[in-house]
């Protein structure tokens, strides 16, 4: 197999160790590569849409995800396929660009594969096949264009933003309080949004989770939430009009990084050694006493004399804050980190209106709020759930929410969602196919029939008959030249999308198609693969 | 051409049916399970643990039964997950929970058979939660404004709670003192302060709750046994030897003189910290950590009580009890808060002798000794109890109260028909099927104290077709009882919880069309 002769008939080898590598070449190549791509793509297949079903996965430690996020799903399948990992890549790079879309994005490339199949079979080049696919993703992509729409909000009317993310929402497990948990999404984004540069930063945005209560006690917090309770347990557990000292410098004695030591051999010493170490924590919380602080949050630990003598002084402390909880709270109370005692001014305190202690259920669990915070643009959304596979899907859910929120505040334009932006598409490329001469028009094509992969999809998970309900809304479409028919997947009775208010982002659908483009055409320009049989 | 391998070796895949399948039976094995235990009549089971000492529990109570198990199944995972918070966030209605997601998953299981999707069996579950908790609103009783009817209900709740436990035989008495314990909280949910100490022996009718508190440490020796009006400094401090704390010093000496002296310095150091401490005029000293022979002694010479070694959270209590601060600190004698209290003495329990701390200033903490023959039965009385703590902690709260043995099942399993009579679709046979799975607790709470379930529950159905009835069942005569009269009630916090969780949970098990099991991690063999 992977024999050559040089110019004298000898043979010599190539790949070392042949026998013991599997390889596949040229279309049988193809063949298998297409087929794993699919076998993934229907996995998730019925997860797309608002009555798509959830995945249970168990990870090799035993612990178990409930999800509907095509991105978690494929990340913690463990697939072992080379192919399967390169769809795994898709929708993990749709998830860091956009957010949403990540089981749509997979299951869009699944449908490219199917039919460049079909087109192999017929012996079209895979070259050919790839190069129509581009063409005809750019005619999508202009499509979307046209018929995307522009959508008018600002911080006061946050309603078109509230109705894109309930779309996205819909399909996860926490659609019974889709309305309440998108308006935090959309409330949260416009907390930490910058209008004027339409930029988001959502590392401003902390999601919290605890486990009891229900899913209805979610709620957004002006401020941030601290998994930590004070350090000693007779501190005050409110504090009004609070100003915070943020330190990186632990209350104990320092120990510089040069190696040193501190020999001892007269009583003298030994005794003037014992009155600095007491003047040193003396000195520490006085530090914090002379600027003004009324809180004190640290990176580190404290020594036990330390503690008591910050309880004494009447100054409450919070230990071991993690660094990006620190930053955060640096940020939303307007003060700076400071990292010795000596730095310490009145102006790099941080204030917040009130900082208070609060105890959940039967356990010792308890949690620290800053509210009120002199600059409002951090915010924590404080998830409560049943039990911890719900907390965690509603982590993934918001993020997703977030990040559509994000997305239209970058872009405002929309398209409708339930499948009419990619029936639209696909009469689009239909209709364009035509005027390509050459091999290219029977890819073109495909891809059109694979765009309509989406809403056969939704409908078929939906319970429709898949292909009947197809045919009727893609009829509806050209006939009253439309691009609002969508797949009715709630059983209201319309195929108006824009009476079901169901929208999605158009950047979002545009990434989609051009991710799964991209990866099809890749995977078809493989045409060899080597791996070794036993690892 | 189909793939091989999409997963690596080992990792498994279900789908469909067939994933769906796995999980209902995992789930309902798990309920089944537990079922038994549900109600006054249930029975405990018997855990060995696999590790050392093969240590045997008996116990009744849902969560650690569950939590104890080994599970392979994803679906039962989750089962003893809800359970698990259910005992962290209300403590009791641990065994409900999962009976109650158990027979939902049940009923749809034969739903799902007869072709109907699980999106439209959980968009009726849905309506039919709503309904539930709606009905329930309508029928609590809140007696937070009346204190003594209140003081009954807490009564009540926690006989309702205990009843189900081996401490059922002294439910008046174990009633009488948890309520207690729990007003001393003063609405606080922090269940910390309140001490259980068990010593075995005597009857469980001997347990008591101590005014006081009481620290299960012994009195340093030659020191006095009992002190009046006894000032008490709580501290946490080291009183080994106290080390210079600046890093990377250290002793260095060239004769052995110098190491007497220095020796001296050091013995010098800490009679001066006894002394301070002395010089807060107090007459009893608690530290957390070890106290060596050395100050001790110093202690004892200036009749001064000093106790060593109490754990954190006994000192924190303590600190709670007295009203006295932690201190580490000795410099400022005048502005440390020393704790009060009338009387110091050493007290005998069974065979042990305890520190007991009576006459307290703030009566926030309290301690509860309990007896029993055996340590099982004593492990087993405290979780009873610390259950019907929690369970009277959150009443405390949240002061809506219910009735109990299946009252409130009947009530939401009644609003749920109705509701299904007036929807239309196929969402009512979800409903339906909601309400025949709410049915079923007090069906099992009836088969387990091995009554006519089907009769009693017939008969209990139609009581509750009457406006305002209160039946339910009398487990001990085994009739359809009032069970307003026989004073069962429940914490209306226990309920929400119990149905929002368990609807919570048999929803997301439906949602799931497929498993797929990692292969699991390669470990060592430590067997």
């Amino acid at each position: 197999m992977a024999l050559a002769f040089d110019e004298f008939g000898r043979p010599f080898i190539i790949l070392k160790e042949q026998e013991q590598m599997t390889r596949l070449r040229g279309l049988d190549a193809q063949k298998a590569n297409i087929s794993a791509g699919k076998a993934v793509a229907r996995i998730l297949r019925t997860s797309l849409g608002p009555k798509g079903m959830d995945k249970m996965l168990q990870s090799p430690d035993g612990d178990v995800t409930i999800t509907n996020d095509g991105a978690t799903i494929l990340e913690q399948m463990d697939v072992d396929n080379q192919i399967a990992k390169l769809m795994v890549e898709l929708s993990r790079s749709q998830d860091y660009e956009i957010g949403d879309g990540t089981t749509g994005v997979v299951v869009m490339a699944g449908a490219l594969l199917e039919q460049a199949e079909k087109l192999l079979e017929r012996g079209i080049h895979p070259i050919r096949i790839a190069e129509g696919y581009e063409m005809a993703s750019r005619i999508a992509f202009e499509h979307l264009e046209n018929v995307a729409h522009k959508y008018e909000f600002d911080a006061t009317n946050i309603e078109p933003l509230v109705q894109t993310c309930m779309t996205t929402l819909s399909s996860k497990i926490v659609n019974r309080c889709k309305r309440s948990l998108a308006e935090i999404a959309v409330k949260a984004v416009l907390a930490v949004a910058d209008l004027e540069r339409k930029d988001v930063n959502l590392d401003l945005i902390k999601v919290e989770g605890k486990v009891g209560g229900k899913l209805e006690d979610t709620e957004l917090i002006y401020g941030i939430v601290v998994d930590k309770d004070m350090s000693h347990p007779q501190m005050p557990k409110q504090i009004e009009d609070a100003k915070i000292a943020i330190l990186t410098c632990p209350f104990e004695p320092p120990k510089p990084k040069t190696k040193h030591k501190v020999d001892i051999d007269t009583v003298e010493k030994f005794q003037t050694l014992r009155q600095q170490e007491q003047k040193y924590f003396d000195d520490m919380v006085q530090q914090c006493k002379d600027v003004g602080a009324t809180l004190v949050i640290c990176q580190w630990g404290f020594d036990d004399e330390a503690n008591h003598l910050l309880m004494h002084r009447n100054l409450p402390a919070v230990r071991w804050v993690g660094g990006v909880e620190l930053e955060l709270i640096a940020i939303a109370t307007g003060g700076r980190i400071v990292p010795r005692f000596q730095e310490l001014t009145p102006e790099k305190l941080g204030k917040a209106g009130l900082v208070r202690e609060k105890a959940f259920g039967t356990t010792k669990d308890r949690m620290i709020y800053i509210e009120h915070c002199a600059n409002s643009k951090a915010v924590t959304i404080f998830i409560r759930g049943g039990n911890k596979m719900i907390l965690e899907e509603t982590k993934r859910s918001l993020h997703d929410a977030l990040c559509v929120a994000r997305n239209l505040i970058r872009n405002n334009s929309i398209v409708y969602g339930g499948g009419s932006a990619e029936i639209s598409c696909s009469i689009a490329v239909e209709a364009a196919a035509d005027k390509y001469p050459g091999v290219e028009q029977y890819a073109i094509r495909a891809f059109a029939d694979a765009l309509d992969a989406i809403p056969m999809a939704l409908a078929e998970n939906s319970g429709l008959q898949p292909i009947e309900t197809l045919s009727a809304v893609k009829a509806q479409q050209i006939k009253e030249n439309n691009h609002y028919c969508g797949i009715d997947c709630n059983d209201i009775g319309t195929n108006d999308m824009r009476e079901q208010d169901v929208f999605e982002t158009l950047i979002g659908k545009q990434q989609q198609i051009m991710l799964a483009t991209q990866v099809v055409k890749m995977i078809l320009k493989i045409d060899d693969v080597i791996s070794s049989s036993d690892y | 051409m189909a793939v091989d391998k999409l997963f690596k070796d080992e990792a498994t895949e279900e789908k469909g049916e067939r994933a769906r399948m796995a999980s209902f039976i995992g789930a309902m094995a798990i309920a089944d399970l537990v079922k038994t235990t549900l109600g006054p009549k249930g029975m405990d089971k018997i855990l060995q643990s696999t590790g050392r000492g093969h240590s045997v529990t008996v116990t009744n109570d849902g969560a650690t039964i569950l939590k104890s198990l080994h599970i392979d199944n994803p679906a039962a995972k989750v089962l003893v997950d809800i359970s698990k918070v259910q005992d962290d966030e209300v403590g009791d209605g641990t065994t409900s929970v999962v009976v109650l997601a158990g027979e939902l998953l049940r009923e749809a299981e034969k739903l799902v058979n007869s072709k109907i999707h699980p999106m439209t069996i959980i968009s009726g579950y849905r309506m039919a939660a709503e309904a539930a908790r709606n009905a329930l609103l309508e029928k609590v009783v809140d007696n937070k404004q009346d204190a003594e009817k209140f003081n009954a209900d807490l009564i009540k709740i926690a006989m309702t709670t205990l009843s189900s436990k081996i401490l059922s035989q002294d439910k008046e008495h174990f009633a009488k003192l948890a309520v207690d314990a729990v007003m001393r909280l003063k609405g606080s949910t922090n269940l910390e302060s309140i001490q259980i100490i068990k010593k075995p022996g005597g009857s469980l009718k001997d347990s008591f709750l101590d005014e006081g508190f009481i620290l299960d440490k012994k009195i340093g020796v030659g020191q006095p046994k009992r002190i009046e009006n006894a000032k008490i400094l709580v501290a946490n401090t080291a009183m080994d030897t106290d080390k210079v704390k600046i890093y990377g010093a250290r002793v260095r000496v060239d004769s052995m003189a110098k190491v007497a002296e220095i020796e001296g310095a050091e013995k010098e150091k800490m009679r001066e910290k006894v002394q301070k401490i002395i010089n807060h005029g107090i007459n009893c000293f608690v530290n957390r950590q070890l106290i060596y022979n050395f100050p001790e002694e110093l202690f004892a010479d200036s009749g001064v009580l000093a106790i060593e070694h109490a754990d954190f959270d006994g000192i924190e209590r303590l600190a709670l009890v007295t009203g006295g601060e932690i201190a580490s600190t000795f410099d400022n004698p005048e502005s440390v808060k020393l704790g009060h209290c009338k009387l110091i003495e050493e007290i005998m329990i069974g065979e042990d002798k305890l520190i007991h701390f009576s006459g307290v200033q703030m009566g926030q903490a309290c301690t509860i000794v309990l007896r029993g023959a055996s340590p099982h039965m004593l492990d087993e009385a405290e979780r009873s109890l610390h259950d019907a703590l929690c369970v009277l902690s959150q009443t405390v709260n949240d002061s809506r109260v219910l009735l109990g043995g299946g009252w409130p099942e009947m009530v939401m399993a009644k609003a749920v028909d109705e509701l299904a009579r007036r929807t239309p679709g196929k969402r009512s046979h979800a409903i339906e099927a909601f309400s025949r799975a709410l049915a079923a607790i007090p069906t099992t709470i009836a088969d387990n104290a091995g009554l006519d379930s089907a009769e009693l529950i017939a008969q209990l159905r139609a009581e509750h077709q009457k406006e305002e009835s209160s039946a339910g069942i009398d487990v001990i005569s085994g009739l359809v009882g009032n069970m307003a009269e026989l004073g069962i009630s429940e914490s209306f916090k226990v309920k929400q919880a119990v149905l929002l969780s368990a609807t919570e949970a048999a929803e997301m098990i439906l949602r799931v069309d497929e498993i797929i099991t990692c292969a699991p991690r390669q470990r060592e063999d430590r067997m």
